[in-house]
């Protein structure tokens, strides 16, 4: 089917999108640029039948298969522990994953994951991580940590485009009524509320990461409903209101407030506060997002430590330990390694494909794993494009449209950089409810499509971009995020998945954890490393 | 009716149409600084402003092809006239955003009566269809033509006033081939004619005399005579004399005025340098028109200066513009002088080296780009540049006019580690100045001031350390890059004596 360019905005952005974006659009050059991903859908290699075997399999101690976040956060902490026969294998050409970035001569920028939430307490893996890298001094009196100022988001933090101005926050108030604002703080009152929220135990009933949240029924009944339904039932009804909410979960969860449970929508805004009416400090982020965290991961290990290049196709438990089998993904040549133990660092579809014994019996609990498409979009401009109202922010985001809107790259830059040149990071989450339907949707739409949808959504905000832009570089997530849909998050099949084949084979990954986040990746990776630790016959006390 | 002329018309008359929004819009970033909110509310309220018009052409009934004769020669006339009447209401009067807002809308709303005129005349030539595309296509055509011509060829080779008196006068020629282009239907078509003829003809004087009508607004906008003016990717920087001496510019802010900047920059250099431990290497950050560094020069100790400002047209300016370079007593010269054109902030945190002396002669945090300079991220850096023994020297705004934001910086410097010492002296040019000096200890005064002051003496000068009541400390918070309250009490301030 052919659509037309306003058509198509609309299928992908929204018809407010297409009504502005395409209303005063004078004819225009396109931009130049091109799609950067390969699109190649592991899965689809993984089930074409038999792949070539290598004879000789070279040994090592712990291999690690994926060099994302998880991956390279096992291999991280198996360092820390001084196992030094680590290798970790990625399939793709660079290390980061989802969390990968991106660099050119005006900026690095990231293709992925973009900020961190900076932790409240200071304890966990991710406080270690921050504090080996610098970026953390110390705690203040009341036992929360100094972050580095420069780390933390530089004001003007965020803001939001309505009807040709820009306003400052993420909540509309501009126009909003009354009534509005006094749901919104009943609503704040209710997220305090959940933030405070301890069980018997003394564990916060929504935590950062999921695994030290409080199991208790009071609180994990919210998984069952949808976050619209519970916004319903407890009358949250301004659209101001669902709008933050929705966004909310298309930030976090790649889809609205009726894919994600309620467990999940509130867990968004009580985990990462304490409740006790102290906000925490915000986000931290770099120009190039979070691989600057993956950067620090692997700064850890020895250069030959990380396989590029590298498909896992096979892993099989034997008899003290595993056959990995794998593919060099430029060759086809194929590899084989006979690892002591082994943590598959990969997303539930790929290893329902990799695991030999699951190739045999499909494991029941895989089709409860959901992952939404994404598509990141890397723009860089001249100078930055000109804006009514509230000033460029770091996290600018479009009311009317269905992309997040964009991030400036620079922003945590410390030049004084009002003007000049920058990159511009738009994502749009694909948030449809049927996956498979919006993969396809994704994958359908090629650079001449994706450029017009880009700058049709620029466009709307800011009508002088188009000659500004000098590339752009669009990238397409097909399983990009792990969706916490309700019942999953509490649910049988995420636990069932978390444990260990064997005493040698150890899982980890964002989606045991049901939430695409950093926090999530990294205690599953440290996790599995602990269990790898373990197998090795090495006493070493948890990071936990 | 000729329908090509009519089409060509329709691309005249949009190309004209977007050539006074550019230049407005040019005009008003040019005078006030910040492009970006200039253009953008300027091109906000003038498509509003065609919105106006496009609604009100409803009201004209009845001889729509006269009133649209009528509405170019009014578009001639106030488009024309803009440039050069905007410049003189901003050197004249106080209503520069008034007067701006005010011909944006008249414009706005008479070009937005052209096409909707112009669609009813043609109404019964064509078909519906074909009168919009063809109508709208030269409309957009008009307009890239514009787009494109205004930054590559107009504003380059005219300027913005001869750019305005000369779309001006191509909108009056199109009022006056309109006449014969639209005979059959006009009622009065020599009257009109002979009022095109007029207005042609005053444009084209005024386009003759455009140079000097460019000067001649330029100048009343500083006061003084402009002798010399240079945009750079910066800021625009100019220059003028008058009776008040010799002044700077900077995007229409007044930097110095040769009459009494000697007691800004005596003020600002010494009470620094007679404190610190050493003063063999100074640096100065920002100060590019070298007057702070010819005081630190009178010091014979000192070895070193390096000036690091980021804009090279204005270290350029004040190296080999004579009279600056006589102000400064030819200090870019000096062979103790290193000039370094880079971002202040990237040069501290990449040169590890430390300094005897560190002078922060920012512009004042107007914006959050500037207030980055004034938190406790740049001070806690500029601390670890700073010597065992040395002194550092902030600028900062004026306790009288903007006394909370003086105390905000005094108050984020504390929490950067400093010991900190505020002061504040008359500038008559720019009313009370403020200043803090810091240090790491408490640092007494240790060596005598040099020669050749004309404002300061040793005893004086404990003067400044004195705060009379209306300028005596105001609780503030912290100014951090993550919550720059600063630039909030600065604009609230500062708006109250604006
Ligand atoms: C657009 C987008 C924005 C995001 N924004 C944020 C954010 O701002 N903050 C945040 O915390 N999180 C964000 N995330 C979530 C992000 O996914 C996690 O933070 C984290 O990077 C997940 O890491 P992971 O290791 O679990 O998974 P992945 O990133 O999926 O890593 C898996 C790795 O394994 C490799 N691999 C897979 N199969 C094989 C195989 N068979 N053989 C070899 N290698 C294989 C992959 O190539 C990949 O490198 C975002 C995600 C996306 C897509």
């Amino acid at each position: 089917m052919e659509l037309t360019r306003r058509e198509l905005v609309a299928a992908f952005l929204g018809s407010a999108v297409a009504a502005s974006g395409c209303r005063r659009m004078r004819p225009r050059e396109p931009v130049p640029g091109a799609i950067v991903d390969r699109a190649v859908d592991v899965g689809h290699k993984l089930r074409g039948g038999a792949l070539p075997r290598a004879a000789e399999a070279q040994t090592v101690d712990v291999l690690v298969v994926g060099g994302g976040v998880a991956g390279l956060s096992a291999a991280w902490r198996l360092a820390a522990a001084g196992v030094k026969d680590v290798r970790v294998l990625e399939l793709d050409s660079e290390p980061g994953g989802t969390s990968r970035s991106g660099r050119n001569e005006v900026s690095a920028y990231p293709w992925g994951a973009h900020y961190l939430p900076a932790p409240l307490v200071d304890s966990g893996p991710v406080m270690r991580l921050l504090r080996e890298m610098g970026a953390v001094s110390g705690v203040d009196a009341q036992g929360y940590p100094d972050y580095a100022e420069e780390l933390l988001i530089h004001e003007p933090e965020e803001r939001i485009f309505y009807k040709g101005d820009w306003y400052e926050g993420l909540y509309l108030r501009a126009g909003a009524s009354p009534a509005e604002l006094a749901e919104l703080e009943r609503f704040e009152a209710r997220m305090n509320a959940f933030a405070a929220a301890r069980d018997a135990k003394g564990r916060k009933a929504f935590a950062v990461p999921t695994a030290l949240s409080s199991d208790d029924a009071e609180w994990t009944a919210l998984d069952k409903v949808t976050m619209a339904r519970w916004m319903e039932a407890e009358g949250f009804r301004s659209p101001r209101l669902r709008w933050l909410v929705d966004y909310a979960c298309r930030d976090d969860y790649g889809t609205t407030a009726e894919g994600v449970s309620a467990w999940a929508g509130i867990w968004y805004f009580a985990a990462r506060q304490d409740g006790k009416g102290e906000r925490s400090e915000g986000f931290l982020s770099w120009p190039e997002g979070n691989g600057h965290l993956v950067k620090h991961l692997l700064s850890s290990l020895a250069p030959g430590q990380v396989e590029r290049n590298v498909l896992v196709h096979s892993v099989e438990p034997v008899e003290g330990g595993c056959r990995v089998d794998a593919l060099e993904a430029a060759t086809g040549r194929p590899r084989a390694y006979r690892a002591r133990q082994v943590v598959l660092a990969c997303p539930r579809f790929v290893a329902a494909h990799v695991v030999a014994p699951w190739r045999e019996k499909r494991p029941e609990w895989l089709g409860a794993f959901q992952y939404g498409p994404w598509v990141v979009a890397n723009l860089t401009l001249s100078d930055k494009p000109a804006s009514h109202g509230f000033p460029l922010a770091w996290d600018n985001v479009f009311y009317e449209s269905r992309s997040l809107g964009y991030v400036v790259a620079t922003h945590q830059g410390l030049r004084m950089d009002e003007r000049g040149p920058t990159v511009f990071t738009w994502y749009l989450p694909m948030a449809g409810l049927d996956v498979k339907a919006e993969r396809e949707k994704v994958l359908s739409a090629g650079y001449s499509e994706w450029e017009g949808l880009v700058m049709a959504d620029m466009l709307a905000a800011h009508q002088d971009i188009a000659p500004l832009t000098r590339r752009l570089e669009v990238m397409r997530w097909g399983h990009a995020m792990v969706r916490p849909t309700p019942g999953f998050l509490w649910g049988p099949a995420r636990f069932a998945a978390q444990e260990s084949l064997g005493d040698s084979l150890h899982f980890a990954h964002s989606d045991l954890g049901g939430m695409a986040l950093f926090e999530e990746a990294n205690w599953f990776g440290v996790k599995a490393a602990e269990k790898a630790l373990k197998g090795l016959g090495r006493a070493d006390p948890s990071w936990l | 009716m000729n329908k090509t002329l009519l089409f060509f018309t329709v691309l005249v008359i949009a190309t004209c149409g977007l050539i006074y929004e550019l230049i407005a819009g040019a005009l008003a970033s040019y005078l006030l600084g910040d492009s970006i909110t200039q253009f953008s509310t300027v091109i906000g309220s003038y498509l509003f402003a065609m919105g106006i018009g496009s609604w009100l052409s409803r009201f004209i009934e009845r001889g729509v092809p006269q009133r649209f004769v009528e509405i170019e020669l009014g578009v001639a006339l106030v488009g024309g006239l803009c440039a050069p009447m905007l410049f003189l209401t901003f050197a004249l009067t106080d209503i520069f955003r008034v007067a701006l807002y005010g011909s944006v809308l008249v414009i706005g709303t008479l070009v937005g009566l052209e096409i909707p005129l112009l669609l009813r005349i043609l109404k019964d030539e064509l078909k519906f269809k074909d009168l919009v595309s063809q109508v709208l296509t030269f409309d957009y055509l008009g307009a890239l033509a514009a787009s494109i011509s205004f930054p590559l060829l107009f504003v380059p080779k005219l300027g913005l006033v001869r750019t305005s008196l000369l779309f001006g006068l191509l909108n009056a020629l199109v009022g006056l081939w309109s006449t014969w282009l639209l005979a059959p239907v006009l009622a009065h078509p020599l009257r009109l004619r002979v009022k095109a003829v007029a207005l042609s003809l005053f444009l084209v004087v005024g386009l003759v005399l455009g140079d000097r009508l460019t000067n001649f607004s330029e100048e009343h906008l500083y006061a003084d005579d402009v002798v010399h003016a240079t945009s750079s990717p910066y800021q625009r920087i100019v220059l003028t004399r008058g009776k008040r001496g010799f002044s700077l510019y900077l995007n229409g802010n007044l930097q110095f005025s040769s009459l009494d900047e000697y007691r800004y920059h005596e003020a600002l250099v010494h009470p620094a340098l007679v404190r610190a431990g050493k003063v063999e290497r100074v640096l100065v950050l920002g100060g590019g028109d070298g007057l702070a560094a010819r005081e630190i020069l009178k010091y014979p100790e000192v070895k070193n200066v390096t000036l690091v400002d980021l804009d090279p047209a204005m270290t350029g300016l004040a190296t080999r513009y004579d009279e600056l370079a006589e102000l400064n007593a030819h200090a870019m010269a000096d062979p103790r002088m290193h000039v370094i054109n880079t971002d202040a902030m990237e040069y501290l945190r990449e040169k590890p080296e430390t300094w005897d002396v560190i002078v922060v002669d920012f512009p004042d945090p107007n914006n959050f780009s500037l207030g980055k300079l004034y938190t406790t991220g740049f001070y806690k850096l500029l601390k670890r540049r700073l010597g065992p023994e040395g002194v550092a020297v902030i600028q900062s705004t004026s306790p009288m006019f903007a006394r909370r934001s003086f105390w905000c910086i005094d108050t984020t410097l504390k929490a950067a580690g400093f010991w900190t010492q505020p002061y504040h002296a008359l500038v008559p040019s720019f009313g009370e100045w403020g200043y803090v000096l810091v240090a790491h200890e408490p640092a007494p005064p240790r060596r005598p001031m040099p020669e050749g002051l004309r404002f300061l003496t040793e005893d004086t000068h404990e003067g400044l350390f004195q705060f009379p009541m209306d300028m005596s400390p105001l609780p503030a918070e912290v100014n951090r890059l993550n919550n720059q309250v600063l630039v909030h009490y600065y604009e609230e301030e500062w708006r109250r004596w604006n």
